[in-house]
């Protein structure tokens, strides 16, 4: 999409919420090629200061550094919750629904990269403010658990550090990458993929409510593309 | 020697500059700037304009000779403070409030992060660009 798009006045920041760092982002990074700048994001920073649960989530911000669009889901799908998990395989109704919704939001954010301010998808100051979730209490508090998890953990103070990560998901159970990079810290490898049977199990707990909540774009599919098991 | 994780940054504090007693963190006046942002003044304890005057009960308990205890300033605050065990890693929190005010005023909030290279990037490099930040991970 970014050769596509690519002009003057655009540029894409891809954000790795990575608490391993870069050595585990690089062949991942290697395998991708991107031409933009990719950026490491041990502490997940960027998910504190923006407020943000999931990946992949974006913002969009304009030439003055205004947010223009708040954290959003960054074209995913709950479709990929109808993965047969015995086999493996998606139904191809689920594949094609997930391949619109991420189609959807790239025609959008290239509208925008194109037409800029103009662009139908560029929120008012008013839009934004009222699709912002605000953190409250208990996520200053997660966030400051998380930080000093994972510092702890670099340290090698394993056990201290897994138990404030354990509190952060504990005070904000709605943050998959808390939960997940707290995962992927313990009990995964480097390269894991940080989805055991108790994650699967915390997913179905979501019913009918999404893992990837939908952006607010026309034509963005609106059906859940998956039975709710719970 | 006391590492302490704020938005500031993660500063490391000497030894001698620093000192951890149960939930409060006493640090010399001259280290409290690198650790925290803040400076202790005669008015307070000031970040740019903004200064929190020592309260006059308990004053003992925020500063005592040449040394503060950001620790109980920042409850003051009602940010979150948290330490470990042997008190010698600290995360000096933002509030909640302080973050939603930042997303509310839509003003995008500025951060610096390394590529996978080691170069350092801040947002506000690309002012004057449209971005389009996004996160992704390999977990």
């Amino acid at each position: 999409m970014y050769e596509e798009v690519k002009n003057e006045n655009f540029v894409i920041l891809a954000v790795a919420e990575e608490s391993r760092g870069a050595a585990t982002a690089r062949e991942w990074i290697e395998l991708a090629k991107p031409t933009y700048p990719v950026l490491i994001d041990t502490e997940h920073r960027v998910a504190d200061l923006y407020n943000m649960v999931n990946v992949p989530q974006a913002v969009w911000i304009d030439e003055q550094g205004q947010i223009v669009r708040p954290a959003e889901t960054a074209g995913s799908h709950d479709a990929w919750r109808a993965r047969n998990r015995a086999d493996g395989s998606l139904p191809e109704s689920a594949a094609t629904l997930a391949e619109r919704a991420r189609q959807t939001y790239m025609d959008a954010v290239r509208d925008w990269a194109i037409h800029g301010a103009k662009s139908r998808h560029a929120y008012t100051p008013a839009q934004t403010r009222a699709h912002l979730a605000l953190p409250g209490d208990n996520v200053a508090l997660a966030n400051a658990n998380f930080r000093l998890g994972v510092f702890l953990r670099q340290r090698g103070n394993h056990e201290e550090g897994d138990a404030m990560m354990l509190t952060a998901s504990k005070l904000r159970p709605e943050s998959w990458n808390i939960y997940r990079q707290a995962m992927n810290l313990r009990e995964i490898g480097p390269m894991g993929f940080a989805a055991d049977e108790a994650f699967f199990a915390r997913v179905d707990e979501l019913g009918a409510g999404r893992y990837y909540p939908p952006p607010d774009i026309e034509g963005f599919p609106a059906e859940l593309g998956f039975e709710p098991t719970a | 020697m006391i590492t302490v994780l704020s938005d500031a940054g993660t500063a490391v504090v000497e030894a001698r500059h620093a000192r951890a007693s149960g939930d409060d963190l006493w640090l010399h006046k001259d280290a409290v700037h690198a650790a925290s942002a803040w400076t202790l003044k005669p008015e307070g304890l000031c970040q740019g304009e903004i200064c929190v005057p020592v309260p006059r009960t308990d004053a003992a308990h925020y500063v005592s000779g040449s040394e503060v205890n950001i620790a109980a300033f920042w409850r003051l605050l009602g940010r979150p403070v948290l330490h470990d065990r042997a008190g010698s890693s600290w995360v000096l929190g933002a509030a909640a409030g302080e973050r939603a005010t930042t997303l509310t005023s839509l003003k995008a909030p500025d951060f610096e992060l390394p590529d996978i290279d080691g170069q350092q990037h801040k947002l506000s490099d690309y002012l004057g660009k449209r971005v389009f930040l996004t996160t992704w991970s390999s977990w």
